[in-house]
């Protein structure tokens, strides 16, 4: 009798905890959404990520650490359903000038613009299109860990544990990444330039 | 980092992805401000690199969708 009380607690108590996961999980849905968007290829690509992340991180719940950080975790599984979609590893493409330095962009605005006059309206010389599509133009590698850091506002910390790399490897490619996003974006304005 | 004095304005620059990172160490912060106060050209862009960052993260979130939302929402384990 008591046996039976205490198995029917431990289930119940087994039920909040599960129901408080999935609550959990699903009101940090918009943040996973907001990286997943860009390190799929497409919109219909980053639904069906979501989606099998979800129904993955419902069924294994369990192995969720309570306490620890939940969003890197969903992320830790969208990143690996990710690569698991038949996403490969790019070769390291060889660095081009214009990642040289780091200023090549704003000096290409402030070019085109006959000298400069406010520095905060010079980025919005650049179109929603433009960098969207210069984003999406930056190989895997480099693109994963700005959109993790830069626009998911994960820690170098949490995405080199999100991505199974050393920190190190995340500083790295962030530091690159962002310039080859710049030359992406610069290229595109020298081309409406022409 | 200290003894860049050739080329300031490049050490500079090696500073600013670090410096808007926060990263920095506070002597390193101090001596890519202290160039900053005294350098507009530095200043200018890293003013720019700053807007950038922020632009760029506005211009590529997309809202989710609602029916994603939902379909979410039904993927719940139901309680037995």
């Amino acid at each position: 009798m008591a046996e039976a009380q205490s198995d029917a607690t431990r289930l119940a108590s087994d039920a909040r905890d599960r129901v408080r996961f999935e609550e959990e999980a699903l009101a940090l849905s918009d943040q996973v959404y907001r990286v997943a968007r860009h390190l799929a290829g497409s919109r219909e690509e980053a639904d069906d990520l979501v989606q099998e992340t979800y129904a993955r991180a419902f069924r294994s719940w369990r192995s969720y650490q309570p306490g620890t950080n939940l969003r890197a975790w969903l992320l830790r599984i969208l990143t690996n359903l990710n690569i698991d979609r038949g996403r490969r590893a790019q070769r390291t493409p060889p660095t081009q000038a214009l990642e040289a330095n780091d200023y090549f962009l704003y000096d290409r605005l402030a070019e085109s613009d006959g000298g400069l006059s406010d520095e905060d309206r010079v980025v919005e010389r650049l179109s929603q299109d433009d960098i969207v599509s210069a984003l999406s133009s930056v190989p895997h590698d480099f693109r994963d860990v700005i959109v993790l850091v830069d626009i998911g506002d994960f820690s170098y910390q949490d995405a080199a544990q999100i991505l199974d790399i050393p920190i190190g490897t995340v500083m790295s490619r962030l530091h690159r990444g962002r310039r080859i996003l710049k030359r992406e974006l610069a290229e595109s304005v020298l081309e409406e330039g022409e | 980092m200290m003894g860049h004095i050739d080329d300031p304005c490049s050490h500079c620059e090696e500073m600013m992805q670090p410096y808007l990172d926060h990263i920095l160490n506070d002597e390193e912060r101090r001596e890519a401000e202290r160039h900053l106060d005294e350098c507009d050209w530095c200043r200018r862009r890293y003013q720019f690199e700053e807007s950038l960052r922020v632009y760029v993260r506005q211009v590529v979130t997309e809202p989710m969708p609602v029916e994603l939302k939902r379909k979410l929402a039904e993927l719940r384990i139901p309680l037995d």
